[in-house]
């Protein structure tokens, strides 16, 4: 492609994109912010974990252990690299 | 963040708050009930924008909002982080909140921050050490703080004060005032042996500006002995409401936090807790 | 005798450890379960932030193996600064070092990705530019041009489907990912950040013009990796969601 044809195509991705961006009602000003609850639901999982001031009696303090049990989901996600997506045991001591 | 604060309340009104949570958004814009301040975690706003602090700013044109640091580690033998101690300012610099109020306890070390309230002895070292960090708190933000008592599980053997002589030296010293958990003062008391009662008495309740109530979860340990942790997950106990009562009758009225940290209930529970506390501090006008 | 807190954290994070002499409980017997509570307190909650740091994770690897895992992490990187929003920086690295996981080539970028989005809903507001200005600019003097991005912006690229990964484990009913290179655009229009799957060529494109580079290098860097590159859908994503908060020509 020439320096002028990419102009040329460029002007009309502008173009076109353009167009679409108008097509979509999401003017800011017109409607109130929805700064209340997430679109993903009242979880609102990208706001991450937040501060704790305090405990817990939930039973959770091992050290270094690792015990295979349950499988999730990437069982069930077959990619290439050889091996099925299953989690594997660990045959050797964990470093500490 | 860096346009004008929309906050412009001066003090928290001795009447109940809450522990702000996202979840609660609406229903605290909607209707409030009882609810007339909010209370936040200093270091869950401390992003550089987005929702958090789009939502704080809507909150603070209508409510006392009271800051309360998790991570400052006020006890800690270290030198406070001053990144933190920035980013502190900076957040109470623009919203000029109506309090600010940190822990008598220590979660960083030089390995990282620790997500809990870990406790001190109670020396005149340690609270010497901890005066300091006050003083440097109070001059960096230009404001005076507050100092929470905290729920301890475990005592220091090299402890040669008791916890209310190490505050009310702090306080002495620093000039800073008290954030009065009460529900800490049954847990400490239930956990240390010793009477809750007793402790109001003595507690200096002249330099306290805030009291929080919270639920706990009862545990026993290993002889047997009951051992009750700080779980902000339950209602408040009848046990620390009638502490409550009496630290009101004696102390007078002041602004009175629901913490609910943990399975957090849906609005209307919460609000009920802080109808009652609305209760209590009633009984007192009639 | 003096329990120092270098001491305290020690045993806090080395459950066969004992207890440091010097706590004790109102009998004045050896703390015992009293100091585990301190021990539990550190290892849940931060647990528990990871699990809600990085949800797709969680739900790839299955909670209990998850949460296994988060306590080995826990301990070799206990968080750097009080921000628990920012918890798990170190997490792609160490999915890529631990052996029974290591196989699963995507975690670290799915670990990338779960990072982004957070940095990304935390990030500093912007107002973006009027997709008109693009157009007021003869072209010629567009090619020269450079953009800022949104500070909400995260341009993730991955040799891995982790779009696909990421909304079959977050989207019910959502297709199983079958293999590809996936690059994703986190964008934020007001206050949710969105993973949007990039058209060919629109992973370097977009590094190109994060990188400062003009409007016509960049379209360049598209163009090379992918001759079919589609401009009009690329710069389509970034206006329709206010992606673009200022258009500077070249001087």
């Amino acid at each position: 492609m020439s320096n002028t044809t990419k102009t040329i195509a460029v002007a009309g991705a502008v173009a076109a994109a353009l167009a679409a961006s108008m097509t979509v009602p999401a003017n800011a000003q017109e409607k109130e912010k929805c700064f209340g609850v997430s679109l993903a639901g009242q979880n609102d999982c990208a706001a991450g974990p937040g501060t704790t001031c305090a405990g817990t009696s939930t039973v959770d303090y091992q050290g270094n252990a690792w015990t295979l049990v349950d499988a999730g989901t990437c069982a069930e996600i077959e990619l290439p690299d050889g091996r099925m997506g299953s989690l594997e045991e660990l045959d050797r001591d964990l470093p500490s | 963040m860096l346009d004008a604060s929309p906050h412009s309340f001066d003090r928290l009104p001795a009447a109940p708050g809450v522990g702000y949570k996202p979840q609660h958004f609406q229903d605290i814009r909607n209707d409030p009930g009882p609810v007339t301040w909010l209370e936040i975690h200093a270091e869950n706003f401390m992003g550089d924008g987005g929702r958090p602090l789009a939502q704080l700013r809507a909150l603070a044109e209508r409510f006392p909002i009271s800051v309360h640091g998790v991570g400052l580690s006020i006890g800690g033998e270290h030198p406070l982080d001053p990144d933190h101690l920035d980013r502190l300012a900076r957040l109470v610099g623009w919203l000029n909140p109506a309090s600010f109020s940190e822990h008598l306890a220590w979660s960083t070390h030089d390995m990282g921050f620790l997500n809990d309230l870990l406790p001190l002895p109670y020396t005149e070292r340690t609270m010497f050490r901890v005066a300091e960090h006050i003083d440097q708190v109070q001059n960096t933000l230009g404001r005076r703080m507050l100092l929470e008592n905290p729920s301890t599980y475990l005592a220091f053997d090299e402890s040669d004060m008791s916890e209310i002589e190490f505050l009310s030296e702090i306080t002495r010293r620093t000039g800073c005032g008290l954030l009065l958990d009460v529900n800490n003062v049954f847990v400490s008391a239930t956990n240390q042996k010793t009477d809750p009662i007793s402790y109001l008495n003595d507690f200096p309740l002249a330099a306290v500006g805030e009291i929080h109530l919270g639920g706990h979860d009862e545990d026993t340990d290993e002889h047997g002995a009951p051992l009750l942790i700080d779980s902000h997950g339950n209602p408040v106990v009848d046990p620390v409401w009638e502490l409550y009562r009496h630290t009101i009758v004696k102390g007078g009225a002041k602004p009175t936090l629901i913490e609910w940290d943990n399975d957090v209930p849906d609005w209307p529970e919460l609000a009920a807790e802080a109808a009652r506390a609305q209760a209590i501090l009633d009984e007192m006008v009639a | 005798m003096t329990v120092s807190q270098d001491s305290f954290v020690e045993a806090l994070l080395t459950p066969d450890q004992p207890v440091p002499h010097g706590l004790s409980d109102p009998e004045g017997r050896a703390a015992g379960k009293r100091f585990d509570v301190y021990r539990n307190n550190v290892a849940v909650s931060l647990t528990d932030a990871l699990e809600t740091a990085f949800p797709v994770i969680a739900k790839l690897l299955g909670e209990v193996n998850f949460r296994n895992i988060a306590g080995l992490y826990v301990r070799q990187h206990p968080p750097q600064s009080p921000l628990m929003m920012f918890y798990g920086a170190g997490m792609p690295a160490f999915l890529s070092d631990f052996p029974p996981v290591a196989h699963l080539g995507y975690l670290p970028d799915i670990a990338r990705l779960e990072l982004a989005l957070r940095e990304s809903y935390h990030a500093a507001d912007a107002t973006p530019i009027d997709p008109a200005e693009l157009q007021a600019l003869p072209p010629d003097r567009l090619m020269t041009s450079r953009v800022t991005l949104a500070p909400a912006i995260r341009l993730i690229r991955s040799s891995w489907p982790i779009h696909a990964i990421w909304r079959f484990n977050i989207e019910d009913g959502a297709p199983k990912p079958a293999m590809a290179a996936e690059d994703v655009l986190i964008v934020r229009a007001e206050y949710d950040p969105e993973p949007l799957l990039l058209p060919a060529g629109g992973g370097p494109f977009l590094a190109a013009l994060a990188e400062g580079l003009t409007f016509a290098e960049s379209f360049d860097a598209g163009l090379s990796t992918a001759p079919e590159f589609d401009l009009a859908a690329t710069l389509g994503l970034l206006l329709t969601h206010g992606a673009i908060t200022k258009l500077e020509e070249s001087p």
